[in-house]
């Protein structure tokens, strides 16, 4: 079910083909596939593997190592709260309560309609902006409790849905690169050519 | 010395050439050279300093993982903190390997490796025997400040059929993950996750099931990973332990057996920079068990009128000796013939050798069908080691991953690490295809011809002459005849006339069975179809089961029933010695002692490890008892007499011209059937080794027939189907499946493999060992 779709698949070749070696793929890819499906299955890693020519476990083996990667489904907006020091102490647990309180999950969980997935995050580099939030990777400033409430109740509602893309979509706008612009990776091992910087540093050296 | 003794001149002043590659650094406060490019923790080593360590390990690549090889080196900067598994030597360079830093940094990596690990010794496997606790105790701070709780996860999962993990257990030196994925190319288990929750695992239903898990078992510095056949058999302590030489295949990897209470337990790797490099196949490392099977002969059997029948050796060897005097009285010396040897050790085949000499026997094959021509044995010998070193191997073999997996290991590192290019001619693919410079595919039956046009190509030509070129020349096809692979070979040498050859084998002391001088005027197949036609009195079968291993299963059942009387010396009870009329029980591999020879012609001791089996009795002293009993002079009375027959060459190895002429071969170009028939041999299979190591017994693939997919289609049938498929011979029924690393045209089956519920068939009953080549034609069922 969660492999890729035709238009995906060929956007996958399209990747690969930007690397000197399909392996250097793997992480494009696993964006990718958490962009169709919001999270990576089983299905996706072994598609995956054999594009790139990996083994399934070494696919699962990188994935894991990224916070950012989902590995179970996930809801369609995911929802991170931090908890860390500036945050905490400006009100964020008051915030994790609410929200739990108005999704009716703990942390960690999903609302039954599969629509929003709580987290509690770690620090999201905002701290001058305590307490703050993000929905699907985009930001919230100096949120309140009603806050909370208020932006879930927009979610529920759709009214975000051109300001915040599903879950896994990176970017709303495709970088294409036609063939005949393309830089063209070579091969570290077959560049004979020497580093370009060589004469520069001599010179600069005197 | 010699030449100023000669001359009488003064001897000249001896000028000491600086070796551009010695570099001089301090070690403790000693001076020490090293070698340019050796790691610290190497240098520090050769020295007389061990410095802890857990993830380094010096035939894989260094990664710095565990950090407990920490010392303070300084270069210059004042002395540093640094993992000297990271840091080559240079010049000036002075180590400091004891001092109170350094101390105090690899005390407080152990007690971090610690902080998780379950100190579960008493119940561990590896207790007595693990880096872990070896260095906790020489190099840790005795106590931990640690109190929290500790990392728990599920008690040993099973990540293969014969490897189990226990996470808990533990510390994430990356030496199985990196193993599994550098060394062995099979990187089914890796680190999982991140931070305090990594781990080590294999993709879910994706099994470790590499050829190669046992190896991680033996480096893992922890009892992370336990391999089924030794669990909870013994503690290290009570373990005994003897160098040998493991005989599953021709490589001939250099093994320490241990055993306990006279059983053998385990085999592990020992580290023999010529051969193995401390590696073993898991076929290797395991089939010990089939040393204690159920299966194995305690006495000699005589066929009576309900079958065979226990019996004493007394009687067993009279009645031997009467059916060799009769078998020279009525049919003379051409009416017996001797197949096999090339499992037991060499001493096993001089006498059996030294034997047949004294009463004239000249029908002997060491062969069954299944290895190279003698011809090829002749051409200058390369040894595993050129193999690795040479700039180009050329691969005329079988898939040494499935045939000779170490020898699959060294070539694979050779490309990898070397930068050996390999050109590979081969029907089906290999494991080594996707390392490989070239792989050209072709068709069974090609000669000469397909193999010069591809080597006269511009840029292969001019790196055949860019340096030394080994050969690589075994049967990659046991339905094809073997005077293709002599035609190939010479292809090959008339491209690169230096060229040396590596010939394969697939059981153990075939070289050396063939040195001792088991191979006679006529080979297996020619004994074979003498036997059928009725024109062999006596068969004597040392160790070979023919109706199992010979290409051809007509002819071997043909021979078998047509033959006047069959004697078979095994360790087991195999379909051949179920229908000889005397079975003498033999010693088997770690029950007896003395030297086999390997691919290369090495020699190298067996050693006995534990008593033998019943009565049973190595294959020489057989041999001897007999020549006694037949009122021959061997002019040999025990094991030392024959070990010193050995003739080694200068360069330590043991072989013999043969004068055998390379045979004609005419490829064969077209045909009235559809397929073309690839056997091969896959590393788990019915052999009894295999089939009586209960750890290894449910590995084999089992039978059927791989199909292209395309062709697949062509035929209409799909993937799991019965077919039909037709030879000139006759036909067998097998379940197809679809494999796209077929070749279009060509239809592979395993070799020698059990029979299961729906592949009662035999795919060797379409062979015919006189053809050039199998070709057959694939029905549908209706």
């Amino acid at each position: 079910m969660s492999r890729f779709n035709a238009e995906n698949l060929s956007l996958a070749r399209e990747i690969i083909g930007r690397y000197p070696r399909p392996k250097s793929a793997l992480i494009p890819l696993l964006h990718l596939a958490q962009e169709q499906e919001g999270w990576i299955s089983e299905e996706a890693m072994r598609e995956i593997a054999e594009l790139v020519g990996v083994t399934p476990a070494e696919v699962r083996g990188t994935g894991t190592f990224y916070e950012m990667f989902h590995f179970e489904p996930i809801g369609r907006y995911l929802l991170n709260i931090c908890g860390t020091m500036s945050c905490a102490l400006m009100g964020a647990g008051d915030l994790l309560h609410a929200a739990e309180e108005e999704l009716g999950v703990r942390a960690g969980g999903t609302t039954p309609d599969g629509l929003i997935t709580l987290h509690r995050a770690e620090c999201q580099a905002a701290c001058t902006e305590a307490p703050c939030l993000q929905v699907n990777y985009r930001y919230r400033f100096r949120v309140t409790p009603d806050g909370v409430r208020e932006l879930i109740s927009e979610l529920r509602a759709g009214s975000l849905a051109d300001e915040i893309p599903p879950h896994g979509t990176l970017a709303t706008v495709r970088q294409h690169i036609p063939a005949d612009r393309a830089v063209g990776a070579v091969d570290p091992d077959e560049d004979t050519s020497p580093p370009s910087w060589v004469p520069v540093s001599v010179e600069g050296a005197r | 010395m010699s030449t100023t003794e000669e001359t009488g001149a003064e001897p000249e002043e001896a000028i000491v050439e600086p070796d551009p590659d010695a570099v001089a650094i301090t070690i403790n406060g000693r001076s020490v050279t090293a070698r340019r490019g050796d790691l610290v923790i190497a240098a520090a080593e050769r020295a007389g300093d061990y410095i802890p360590r857990f993830c380094y390990h010096p035939r894989m690549s260094s990664v710095g993982m565990c950090r407990q090889c920490l010392v303070e080196i300084d270069t210059g900067r004042g002395p540093m903190l640094q993992p000297s598994c990271m840091v080559t030597v240079t010049e000036g360079m002075v180590v400091d390997t004891e001092s109170e830093t350094s101390k105090r940094a690899q005390e407080g990596i152990l007690e971090l490796l610690l902080a998780n690990h379950p100190l579960d010794c008493p119940v561990c496997d590896k207790g007595g025997e693990c880096p872990l606790q070896d260095q906790a105790f020489s190099h840790g701070p005795g106590e931990s400040r640690y109190v929290e709780e500790k990392r728990h996860y599920e008690k040993p999962i099973p990540i293969s059929d014969l490897v189990f993990l226990d996470r808990e257990r533990c510390i994430l030196c990356d030496r199985c993950t990196r193993f599994a994925d550098e060394v062995a190319g099979d990187a089914l288990i890796h680190f999982v996750d991140r931070g305090n929750a990594t781990q080590v695992n294999t993709f879910p239903d994706e099994p470790f099931s590499s050829y190669f898990s046992g190896n991680t078992v033996q480096i893992c510095p922890v009892g992370a990973l336990t391999a089924k056949p030794y669990r909870f058999k013994a503690r290290p302590w009570d373990l005994e332990q003897v160098d040998s030489t493991c005989t599953s295949c021709s490589v001939g990897c250099r093994i320490s057996v241990h055993s306990s209470r006279d059983r053998i337990l385990r085999f592990q790797g020992v580290d023999d920079d010529a051969v193995n490099w401390g590696w073993l196949c898991d076929r290797g490392r395991f089939n010990f068990e089939s040393v204690h099977s159920d299966r194995r002969l305690a006495d000699p059997l005589i066929r009576t009128a309900e079958g065979l029948a226990t019996t004493d050796w007394s009687s067993a060897l009279s009645l031997t000796a009467q059916l060799v005097r009769s078998a020279l009285a009525d049919g003379g010396p051409e009416s017996i013939a001797i197949l096999g040897g090339a499992r037991g050790t060499n001493e096993d085949a001089l006498a059996w050798s030294m034997l047949a000499d004294a009463l004239g026997v000249e029908r002997r094959d060491a062969r069954l069908g299944d290895g190279v021509g003698l011809d090829l044995l002749d051409l200058p010998r390369a040894t595993i080691a050129e193999a690795a070193a040479a700039s180009t191997i050329v691969l005329l073999a079988p898939d040494l991953k499935e045939e000779l997996p170490v020898l699959h290991l060294r070539l694979r590192d050779a490309v990898l690490r070397s930068g050996a290019k390999i050109i590979e001619f081969t029907q089906t693919g290999s494991g080594l295809t996707r390392h490989a410079w070239r792989s050209i595919r072709h068709l069974p039956g090609v000669g000469a011809q397909t193999v010069a046009e591809a080597l006269a190509e511009e840029a292969v030509a001019a790196q055949l002459a860019s340096g030394p070129v080994v050969v690589v020349a075994g049967r990659a096809n046991l339905a094809e005849s073997a005077a293709a692979l002599s035609e190939r070979v010479a292809a090959v040498l008339s491209a690169a006339p230096d060229a040396r050859v590596l010939s394969v084998m697939r059981r153990g002391n075939t070289a050396g069975a063939l040195a001792a001088g088991l191979s006679g005027s006529a080979g297996a197949a020619q004994i074979l179809r003498d036997a059928a036609d009725g024109r062999i009195d006596l068969l004597v079968l040392l160790g070979s089961d023919p109706l199992a291993d010979f290409p051809d299963s007509r002819l071997a059942r043909t021979a078998l029933a047509r033959v006047g009387r069959i004697v078979s010396l095994d360790g087991h009870l195999s379909a051949s010695s179920e229908q000889a009329d005397i079975v003498l029980p033999v010693a088997v591999m770690g029950e007896k002692s003395g030297t086999t020879t390997n691919l290369e012609g090495r020699v190298t001791p067996v050693a006995q490890k534990v008593t033998v089996h019943g009565t049973a009795r190595p294959d020489w002293m057989i041999a001897l008892d007999l020549a006694d009993r037949l009122d021959v002079e061997l002019e040999v009375s025990d094991l030392g007499d024959l070990t010193s027959m050995i003739e080694l060459s200068d360069d330590g190895r043991w072989t013999r011209p043969f004068g055998a002429t390379a045979p004609t071969f005419e490829s064969v170009v077209g045909t009235n059937y559809d397929f073309r028939l690839v056997l091969s041999r896959r590393l788990y299979d019915a052999a009894v080794s295999t089939a009586a190591s209960p750890s290894l017994a449910s590995l084999p693939g089992g039978r059927g027939l791989s199909v292209h997919p395309s062709d697949l289609e062509r035929i209409g049938v799909s993937s799991g189907d019965d077919v039909k498929v037709i030879g000139s011979r006759g036909s067998v029924v097998l379940p197809v499946c679809v494999d796209d690393r077929v070749n279009r045209g060509t239809v592979w089956a395993p070799f020698n493999q059990p029979a299961g519920e729906r592949s009662e068939g035999d795919v060797r009953d379409v062979v015919d060992v006189d053809a050039s080549v199998t070709d057959v034609r694939i029905e549908r069922l209706s």
